[in-house]
C-alpha cells in the first residue's frame, strides 16, 4: 500500500516535471524567435506605424511597399547574383575537394600520412587573422583584388581542415569490405569514392554543405576586405552599405532587405535539418 | 613476392598523394606561405602591396607601450569573451537539458527556434538587433520598461554597449546547444538506473552523473568559444562601428583598421601573433586543467 502510494506520487511529481519543462521550452522557444517575428512584423508595416510607442506587434494595415523600395534604393539584385555566384561555387568547391581529400586520409597509407593528417588537425588550431593579411598581399600580387575570386577560389583546394577531418570520419566508418569487393569487380579508387562512398555519407555532406552555405552567405569580413565597387557586393557589404545610407531612418525597408536575404538560408534549414543535425551530433562528438 | 608488395605500397602511396593534393597544394599556399610571411611582416613597416623595410621589434614594441587602443580594444575582447563565453556555455546546457527529454512533442519546431539564429548569423539579424536595441522604440526597452526600467541607451552609452552585443551573440548559440544535446543523449541509460536503485534523487543523479559525464562537452565547446570569441568582428562592425568612445572596439577591428585602413600590415600582423599568442596560452592552460575536471572514459 505505502509502496503503491510512492510509486503514484513519483508518478505526478514526473508528469509535473514534465509540464514545467515543456512550459519552459515553449516561453525559451518563443524568445528565440520573437526577434524574427518582430522582423517580419516591422517589415510589413507603414511608416508612420513603425516609429510608436508601445511598439505594435501586429501592423493594422499590412503593405509591401518596403520590400519593393527597399531592394531599389541600393543594386540589391546584383548583390544577390554575387553573393549567390560566390555561395554556390565556393561550396561546391568545399564539398567535393573535401570528400576527396578526406577520401584519402581515411584509405590510403603512406608513409608521410600520418605527419600529414596531424597538420591538417595543426591548421584546426590556427586561427584565422593570422593569415588575412599575407593572403590579402597573395590575392593582391596576382591582381585579384576586387573581384569575387579570392571569396571562391581557396574553397577548392581542400575545403577547410575541420571538413576534411569529420568526412575523414565518416567515411573510416564504412567497412573496408565494401570497397574490396567493388575492386574485385573491376572499379577503380575514383569510382568507389564517387559510386560507393560518397552516397554513404550523405549526412555528413550535406551537413558539411549547409554549414558552407551560411559561411559564405554571411561572410562580411571577407568581402569587405576584398571588395571595393559597388558592382562587386554582397548581400552582406550591401546590408551594412544600406543602413550606413538610409537605415537608420528607414527601419521598416532595412528590415524588409534583411527579411528577404535570410529567407533562402530558412528555406536551406528546413530542407536540410534531418540529417544536417544528425551531421552535426556526429561532429560534435567526434570534435 | 616481396617485390609486389613494395609495388603495391608504392602504387597505395602514389593514390594518397593524388587524393589529398588539392590539400597538400592548398596548405602550402593558402597557410604555410602565409604563416611564414606573416611572421616576417612582423619585423617590417610593410604597407598595403607588402613592401616596406626591415624594423626589427619596433612592432611589438609599439604595441606593448605606444597604442592605447591595442591595451583598450584587447580589454574589450577579454571583456566580451569571459562574460559571452560562460553565458553562451550555461544557457546552451540549460536548453539543451529541457530538450533531452524522450519523445519531446514538435521537437522540430523548438530546434528550429534555437537553431534558426545561428544558421542566420550575420548582417542582417546583426541589423534586427540594432533596432531591437533602439532606445525609443526598441523592444528591450519597451520590455524593461514594464520592471520600471526606463530608457537605456544600449548602443550609445559606453556601459551598455558591450552587454549589447553579448546578449545578440547568446541569442546565436544553436550550433553549441546542439553538440550539448549529443553529449547528453551520449550519458548511457544505465547509469541513471543504477543510481536510481541506489535510492539517488534527481539532485544527485544531476550533479554527480549528468555534469561529469558531460565535461568532454562542456571542454570542446569551451575551446571553440573562446577561440570564437575572441575573433569577434561583424557584429561590433556592423551594430556600433566599435563605439561609442570605442566601446566596443575590439582587437580583431583594431587589426583590420591596422591593416585596410592605414596599410599598416606590419603592425596589424604583429597583433594578429600577440592575439594567436594570448588564444594559444589560454587554450593550453584549459588542456592542463581539463585533467582534474574533464571526466574521459578510457
Amino acid at each position: 500500500m505505502q509502496k503503491q502510494l510512492t510509486h503514484r506520487t513519483n508518478k505526478k511529481i514526473k508528469s509535473v516535471n514534465q509540464i514545467i519543462n515543456y512550459i519552459l521550452l515553449i516561453i525559451l522557444a518563443f524568445i528565440f524567435a520573437f526577434p524574427f517575428l518582430w522582423m517580419i512584423a516591422t517589415a510589413l508595416k507603414v511608416p508612420s506605424e513603425v516609429y510608436t510607442l508601445p511598439p505594435k506587434l501586429i501592423p493594422s494595415t499590412i503593405t509591401w511597399d518596403n520590400f519593393i523600395q527597399g531592394w531599389q534604393y541600393a543594386d540589391f539584385t546584383r548583390y544577390t547574383w554575387n553573393t549567390v555566384v560566390v555561395t554556390t561555387l565556393a561550396v561546391i568547391g568545399t564539398v567535393f575537394s573535401a570528400s576527396f581529400v578526406a577520401y584519402g586520409f581515411a584509405r590510403f597509407r603512406s608513409r608521410f600520412s600520418g605527419f600529414l593528417f596531424a597538420i591538417v588537425l595543426g591548421t584546426m588550431m590556427l586561427p584565422n587573422q593570422v593569415l588575412l593579411i599575407p593572403t590579402y598581399i597573395l590575392f593582391a600580387k596576382i591582381g585579384w583584388l576586387d573581384t569575387l575570386a579570392p571569396l571562391i577560389v581557396p574553397s577548392f583546394f581542400g575545403g577547410g581542415a575541420f571538413n576534411i577531418f569529420l568526412l575523414r570520419q565518416f567515411f573510416r566508418t564504412i567497412p573496408r569490405e565494401l570497397d574490396q569487393a567493388a575492386y574485385i569487380d573491376g572499379a577503380n579508387s575514383f569510382q568507389i569514392f564517387y559510386k560507393i562512398m560518397l552516397p554513404a555519407v550523405r549526412p555528413a555532406l550535406i551537413t558539411v554543405g549547409v554549414l558552407s552555405v551560411a559561411f559564405h552567405w554571411n561572410d562580411f569580413l571577407n568581402p569587405l576586405i576584398y571588395l571595393n565597387s559597388d558592382q562587386n557586393f554582397t548581400l552582406a557589404l550591401g546590408l551594412q552599405f544600406f543602413q550606413n545610407s538610409y537605415g537608420s531612418s528607414q527601419v521598416q525597408m532595412l528590415m524588409a532587405v534583411s527579411l528577404i536575404t535570410v529567407i533562402p538560408l530558412l528555406v536551406l534549414f528546413f530542407i536540410g535539418q534531418k540529417y544536417f543535425v544528425q551531421g552535426i551530433t556526429m561532429s560534435g562528438l567526434k570534435g | 613476392m616481396k617485390k609486389n608488395l613494395s609495388n603495391a605500397k608504392k602504387r597505395e602511396s602514389r593514390q594518397f598523394f593524388i587524393y589529398t593534393s588539392p590539400w597538400i597544394l592548398g596548405f602550402l599556399i593558402f597557410t604555410l606561405y602565409p604563416v611564414v610571411y606573416s611572421v616576417i611582416l612582423v619585423f617590417t613597416n610593410a604597407d598595403m602591396t607588402g613592401s616596406g623595410s626591415f624594423i626589427g621589434f619596433e612592432n611589438i614594441k609599439m604595441a606593448f607601450t605606444q597604442d592605447p587602443l591595442f591595451y583598450k580594444s584587447m580589454v574589450n575582447t577579454l571583456y566580451f569573451v569571459a562574460v559571452s563565453v560562460p553565458l553562451s556555455l550555461l544557457l546552451s546546457v540549460f536548453i539543451a537539458i529541457l530538450l533531452n527529454k524522450k519523445n519531446i512533442k514538435g521537437m522540430w519546431i523548438f530546434r528550429t527556434a534555437f537553431y534558426v539564429p545561428f544558421i542566420t548569423a550575420g548582417v542582417a539579424v546583426t541589423l534586427l538587433w540594432g533596432w531591437i536595441f533602439n532606445s525609443h522604440y526598441g523592444l528591450i526597452n519597451y520590455a524593461l520598461s514594464f520592471l520600471g526600467i526606463d530608457g537605456i541607451n544600449w548602443l550609445s552609452d559606453e556601459k551598455w554597449a558591450m552587454p549589447a552585443i553579448i546578449i545578440m551573440m547568446s541569442w546565436s548559440i544553436g550550433n553549441t546547444i546542439i553538440i550539448t544535446l549529443a553529449g547528453l543523449q551520449d550519458v548511457p541509460e544505465q547509469l541513471y538506473e543504477s543510481a536510481e536503485m541506489d535510492g539517488a534523487n534527481s539532485f544527485v543523479k544531476f550533479t554527480r552523473i549528468t555534469i561529469p559525464m558531460l565535461t568532454p562537452t562542456l571542454f570542446f565547446n569551451f575551446v571553440i568559444g573562446i577561440i570564437n570569441g575572441f575573433q569577434i568582428f561583424t557584429q561590433p562592425y556592423v551594430l556600433t562601428e566599435g563605439g561609442p568612445n570605442h566601446a566596443t572596439y575590439t582587437i580583431m577591428m583594431h587589426i583590420y583598421n591596422n591593416a585596410f585602413k592605414y596599410g599598416n600590415m606590419g603592425y596589424a600582423s604583429t597583433m594578429a601573433w600577440i592575439l594567436f599568442t594570448i588564444i594559444m596560452i589560454l587554450t593550453l592552460i584549459i588542456n592542463k586543467t581539463s585533467k582534474h575536471w574533464v571526466y574521459y572514459d578510457n
